[in-house]
């Protein structure tokens, strides 16, 4: 009886601290037979957009760990990577060759706008999470200014392909046909059907050992400090603000990679629109793996990538068969993404403020035992 | 070895602006020897510690007279780490430590035991891993040193107070260097047994050839532990003894006592033994951190001035903060027969009582609003004062002019120092600020007035003319006015009656004319 | 706050504090140290600098606008157009602003709101000005029960306001996008056409409330130059109110609240209450912006339309001087002038001088920029 109740309670607990993930799970199963797709089609898609996403949410598990909460601001990266991408394929350089520059190329701008972000947010303790928000909007405009402006009139941008016909500015799309998928291809295993790129699992299971590896780092240890407490990490003499600032320019250039990575999959460049909802899709997907906003790991992100995924591959043909409007379905994996971010942010801060009544109430319990013992007297 | 003492601390002398707070300080500590340090709330210990330690607020605020000398050496700090190095480790009142890392990992914090790697060949030392082994082993030995066990694996968010008082000790424990531990009220969070174990470590340390400076109310814990005590009082020294040759009540003696005895102000004490009483307070908690109020009996007669005095952290603020429901409280509190409800904060003011927090920057200013906002807010919400009604009563609307009328008035009343009463509050000086704060509680005209360490971080000329002004609103309107300060001078200067707490209870009530003597023993008598 | 009272009189930080409040005579003697900055520091100090620059910018444009070949009036009503606009959508950021609850990102509800004032009414049946009137009185009771719900929320996660404001918004436009599909409308003008369910886009209000205040008295100067004295006059009466507002012990109370809360706390407010009215306050000013839009806009527009609407009117009120806790009338007055004054004047006054069309990506930059600036400044003063 006692047991029971205990796991009754155990079960309401785990319910509670898992609800996203679980009511993902209860989509998905509502949502996948409706959509009456073959599961060979669905584990095929699945797969392709692991290895196409997951470098990218990877990238947000460093900010997080250093207590800056989730870097909306990864767009940064994507745009270094788009960059890259574009003298890449300005030059003329495709095949594995391409995307190997182009990931150097990408490092010295995502660390550049990694360090100007990071010192913004350094100015901006508290409010980590609407800044990093605002940044990559901000930085959304600059990068036009520089992509729509700058290439061909200042910045020495060659060929037709890729420059718009007027003289300057880049193209609305810039093929990358010629490098297409030849990440994923390479060493690419079929197995029952389903093509499993395994050089980009490989990359992908590198960066997991080096996330955690780097936990496990002194640097690792400081970010953890200061993720948790700023002023007594900086008592013990730890230099909060550099600290701060290498978590978001790794993650900035691993987001730079992860672009790469994302775009090499998809075989061409929307040159304005394509970093523009991928912070929104990552953290969302994130957080759908059961993250929070102070706490994250490489299961959250693997778990959220399928169940996200799976309910974005499945919501618009499950919303056509039940409404007979595919666009409902669209719209309503876009309410998912923003949903689940919005019940991750009030939890996280319900749970702040939790946190903080609860030792509260158990003084007052000790003061009214104390008032009693001393009434009983 | 040579024969110098391990520290020496010569003509210490400090002041924060001309405000002399340590004069003529002279210590010397041996190795292995436990220095006991008292003195009431403001007579220097923090400041003194704060010199040895090399704080920034010391240099900032000018930096100190005298010298400190280590193994016969002139050191000068410049920050805490410098102290560090030089082997002298503090434990703080509040903890400084990372909730969810585990005590080892605390206990090693920024000094982690680390392996070279290929990476950090490249990438410099931080990206060294962490060895943890030797992390654990390290932090076993100073929880081996500290002689209470602990658990090295728990992490902080999970452990009792307790706890985490003895995981900063073995942080400090864990530093090879250390030599001089300075312990600052230590046991004021621990249980009567974790007390006792820490006790037992100091003795255990001192053993091992660790100085320690233990600063502590609990004076018995002193007389128990120590070699020698040496008791502050208004910035001097003034007694440097064995403890085999003091007593509790030598000690307290000196702590409170005066070396100006200053009767002349206690002469005006009135005694109101006549007078009903306005106010009875039972049975009262308090949840406040930090002051916690146990359980408070208390009376206050009509149209006296109350004062309650006390120690630090005894719980002395949670009694007015409680009552006036800042802070969440139980028991009764009756005012002229009603029934005052608690936890609610316009109950109280509906029923014409009045405070004045001693948190003037969080609770009592808006420090970006004008003084005439200041001063009329609370009367305007609370009685619809300085409100003309429009469209029949409909819309309530802002007075200014008679906003601007009050704050004048107070403003010459109590001679605020401003450059016009549109002022933003932040602009004006502590001493001023305080006035505000005065003129707010007096603008709501009320029956009974709780005002909490008025004279806190305000300079001299201005503590006289807020004291002034309290006990001219005494008299002339009759107020009941209840004083919390941890000055007892002040209190004994101004009030009828005063109310000592210690350890969350009201351990006595005397009439001001009583000596510091009697005062001090209630202090400390059930200091906890 | 912090935790011990008394006691952290020994923490180093506390300390400072209270040495600073006790010695520093004052803690900004402002007019001092302007004095002594210089006359044109002086006036970035007090103006801001940001503000200072983007005046510059549009007073450089409306001087340059004739020479470049562009209609001087022409670009004058252009302005004063496009301010009747959103004026009142600029007003809205102020309440909560007033109460502490930040900047007002979740502004795309009251916007929904109002959205659904506008379609209701024509689906009802109304027309011409009385249409217009008609979707203010049905808009008003979802603002306030919306306003509600949204402020109980803001109120159980004080400190987070912004970031979740940003999604409340983002989520109930997504969930909007579905009811827009879903909702029983049939009038034709709203719905499509060869499926004869779910409303269109873009919904023209010719025949409804197509410049419904705007015609009201206007006077016309011009073909060009058509002054939109209803609106303005609307927007006029709006101000007021909330001017009033302020000067009311209730708003004397919001104020003091989003000053230092625990302040007005120990003066007998009832903080949360005060919060959630504001909260209400903002979320209908916002369905009564987008309606004033729209009347001049001459088009409701559904779907993701009010995704963005948020940012340029968070800008503009910075632009015009507020801060993440503190804002006037004033404030939304010069931001909005000077925010659309940007918006409509770089690009024709660009397309003309140097033929490219960079209007766009200025708007993005110093919109997103002015925020940004806000949010990296210390908030002053306030229990937090």
């Amino acid at each position: 009886m006692e047991e029971n109740k205990g796991f009754g309670a155990k079960a309401l607990e785990f319910v509670r601290n898992n609800i996203v993930p679980i009511l993902f799970i209860l989509i998905c199963a509502f949502c996948i037979p409706l959509s009456g797709f073959s599961p060979a089609y669905l584990i095929n898609e699945i797969v392709t957009r692991m290895g196409r996403n997951i470098f990218l949410i990877l990238c947000l598990l460093i900010p997080i760990m250093a207590g800056m909460g989730l870097n909306f601001a990864m767009t940064l990266g994507a745009m270094a990577g788009e960059i890259a991408l574009i003298f890449v394929s300005d030059w003329q350089i495709w095949g594995i060759p391409g995307v190997v520059l182009a990931m150097i190329l990408q490092i010295p701008f995502s660390i550049l706008l990694g360090l100007l972000c990071g010192s913004i947010l350094n100015h901006s303790k508290g409010r980590e999470m609407i800044t990093s928000y605002i940044i990559s909007f901000f930085m959304t405009g600059v990068y036009q200014l520089v992509v729509l402006y700058m290439m061909g009139s200042i910045i020495p941008i060659k060929h037709f392909s890729v420059k718009l016909p007027r003289g300057y500015g880049i193209r609305n799309t810039v093929s990358l046909l010629n490098m297409r998928q030849c990440l994923d291809n390479l060493l690419a295993v079929n197995i029952g059907g389903v093509k499993v790129p395994v050089l980009t699992f490989l990359i992908i299971g590198v960066l997991c050992l080096f996330i955690l590896w780097f936990r496990k780092t002194k640097l690792g240890q400081d970010m953890r400090a200061v993720g948790q407490d700023m002023e007594v990490a900086r008592d013990a003499g730890i230099n909060v603000e550099r600290t701060r600032l290498i978590s978001i320019v790794i993650s900035t250039v691993m987001a730079g990679f992860g672009m790469i990575i994302y775009l090499q999959n998809m075989g061409n460049i929307s040159t304005y629109s394509s970093h523009s909802q991928i912070g929104m899709f990552c953290i969302a997907a994130l957080l759908v793996g059961g993250a929070s906003v102070d706490k994250a790991s490489i299961g959250n992100v693997f778990l959220g990538v399928i169940l996200f995924h799976t309910m974005f591959i499945v919501a618009p043909k499950a919303g056509a068969a039940i409404t007979g409007d595919s666009m409902i379905g669209e719209y309503f994996r876009v309410f998912c993404s923003y949903g689940v971010i919005t019940i991750a942010l009030v939890m996280y801060e319900t749970k702040k403020r939790r946190n903080k009544s609860r030792t509260a109430q158990e003084l007052a319990r000790a003061a009214a035992e104390e008032a009693a013992k001393e009434a009983a007297k | 070895m040579s024969n110098a003492p391990l520290l020496e601390m010569r003509n210490i002398r400090k002041d924060f602006f001309g405000n002399q707070v340590l004069e003529d300080i002279n210590l010397t500590l041996h190795e292995g020897e436990v220095l006991g340090l008292c003195g009431e709330n403001g007579a220097g210990k923090s400041t003194l510690m704060k010199i040895l330690f090399g704080m920034d607020v010391i240099r900032e605020t000018g930096g100190y007279g005298g010298d400190i000398l280590i193994n016969g050496e002139k050191v000068e700090f410049a920050t805490p780490f410098d102290a560090l190095a030089a082997g002298i480790g503090m434990v703080h009142q509040e903890f400084s430590l990372i909730p969810g890392f585990t005590a080892t990992e605390n206990i090693l914090l920024n000094r982690e035991p680390t392996k070279h790697s290929v990476l950090s060949e490249v990438f410099g030392s931080r990206l060294d891993t962490l060895n943890n082994r030797e992390m654990a082993s390290r932090s076993d030995t100073a929880i081996e040193k500290m002689g209470v066990r602990i658990d090295a694996d728990m992490t902080i968010n999970s452990m009792p107070v307790g706890h985490k008082q003895f995981t900063e000790i073995a942080r400090e424990l864990s530093k090879e260097q250390l030599r001089l531990l300075i312990l600052d009220e230590p046991t004021a969070v621990l249980t009567e047994k974790e007390a006792e174990a820490l006790l037992e470590s100091i003795r255990g340390m001192s053993k091992r050839g660790i100085a320690i400076i233990f600063i502590t109310h609990r004076l018995h814990e002193i007389l128990s532990v120590c070699g020698k005590v040496v008791v502050m009082r208004d910035g001097h020294v003034v007694s440097d003894v064995p403890a085999a040759d003091t007593t509790v009540e030598e000690i307290t003696r000196q702590m409170v006592g005066r070396s100006v005895e200053t009767g002349a102000a206690a002469q005006e004490a009135r005694s109101l033994d006549g007078a009903r009483t306005i106010m009875s307070i039972r049975k009262l908690w308090v949840d406040m951190p930090g002051e916690l109020v146990r359980c408070v009996d208390l009376d206050v007669r009509e149209g006296e001035i109350l004062g309650i005095g006390g120690l630090a952290g005894q719980g002395k603020l949670g009694i007015p903060n409680g009552i006036m429901g800042l802070y969440e409280a139980g028991g009764s509190v009756t005012l002229d027969g009603k029934d005052i409800p608690l936890n609610s904060p316009r109950k109280c003011l509906d029923a014409s009582l009045a405070f004045v927090s001693e948190d003037r920057r969080g609770v009592g200013l808006l420090l970006d609003e004008s003084l005439e906002w200041n001063v009329a807010f609370p009367a305007m919400q609370v009685q619809n004062k300085f409100l003309k009604p429009l469209l029949g009563g409909l819309v309530k609307w802002r007075d200014e002019k008679a906003i601007r009328a009050v704050t004048e008035k107070y403003v010459e009343e109590l001679a605020i120092k401003c450059t016009g009463t549109r002022q933003k509050a932040k602009e004006l000086s502590g001493g001023n600020q305080q006035k505000i704060c005065l003129a707010k509680a007096f603008a709501l005209e009320p029956k009974f007035l709780f005002v909490s360490e008025p004279t806190r971080g305000i300079d001299v000329g201005a503590k006289a003319l807020v004291l002034e002004a309290l006990r001219k609103f005494n008299r002339e309107s009759g107020v009941t006015v209840v004083m919390i300060s941890s000055e007892l001078e002040e209190l004994r200067s101004v009030c009828d009656r005063i109310a000592i707490v210690s350890g969350g209870r009201i351990s006595g009530v005397l009439p001001a004319s009583a000596s510091s003597e009697e005062l001090g023993m209630l202090m400390v008598s059930q200091v906890v | 706050m912090s935790e011990k009272k008394d006691n952290n009189l020994n923490s180093p930080s506390k300390l400072n504090d209270e040495l600073r409040s006790a010695i520093t005579p004052a803690a900004a003697p402002s007019a001092l140290q302007m004095r002594e900055m210089g006359p044109l520091r002086a006036l970035a100090a007090s103006f801001g600098l940001p503000r200072l620059i983007i005046t510059g910018f549009l007073l450089l444009m409306f001087i340059v606008a004739p020479f470049v070949g562009n209609d001087f009036w022409k670009q004058v009503a252009n302005v004063i157009n496009r301010f009747s606009w959103n004026a009142v959508l600029v007003l809205a950021m102020v309440p909560m602003i007033h109460s502490g609850c930040g900047l007002n990102f979740g502004l795309p509800l009251g916007i929904i709101s109002g959205l659904l004032g506008a379609t209701m009414s024509i689906e009802l049946g109304f027309t011409g000005v009385g249409s217009f009137f008609a979707a203010i009185l049905i808009a008003t009771p979802i603002a306030i029960v919306l306003g509600s719900g949204y402020g109980w929320l803001l109120n159980r996660i004080k400190g987070g306001e912004m970031m979740i404001a940003t999604y409340v918004g983002f989520s109930s436009v997504s969930f909007m996008c579905m009811m827009w599909l879903l909702l029983p409308y049939h009038s034709p003008t709203m719905v499509w056409g060869f499926a004869g369910k779910g409303l269109r886009t873009t919904i023209s209000l010719e025949g409804f409330y197509d410049k419904a205040l705007a015609n009201f008295l206007a006077i016309k100067f011009s073909d060009d130059f058509i002054l939109p004295t209803g609106t303005l006059l609307f927007f006029a009466l709006l101000a007021f109110l909330m001017w009033a507002f302020l000067h009311t012990k209730t708003g004397t109370a919001m104020t003091a609240v989003g000053s230092n809360p625990t302040f007005a706390r120990a003066a007998g407010v009832n903080v949360d209450r005060m919060r959630l009215l504001s909260v209400i306050l903002s979320t209908w000013l916002g369905a009564m912006g987008i309606l004033v839009y729209e009347q001049g806009f001459g088009f409701i527009q559904l779907y993701n339309a009010p995704f963005y609407m948020a940012l340029p009117a968070v800008s503009a009120i910075l632009i015009g001087g507020a801060s993440v806790n503190k804002a006037s009338i004033a404030n939304v007055v010069i931001g909005t002038f000077l925010f659309q004054g940007m918006v409509t004047m770089t690009p024709t006054v660009m397309n003309s001088a140097i033929h490219m069309d960079m209007s766009e990506v200025i708007r993005v930059i110093v919109s997103q920029g002015m925020i940004l600036y806000a949010l990296t400044r210390k908030t002053e003063g306030g229990g937090r």
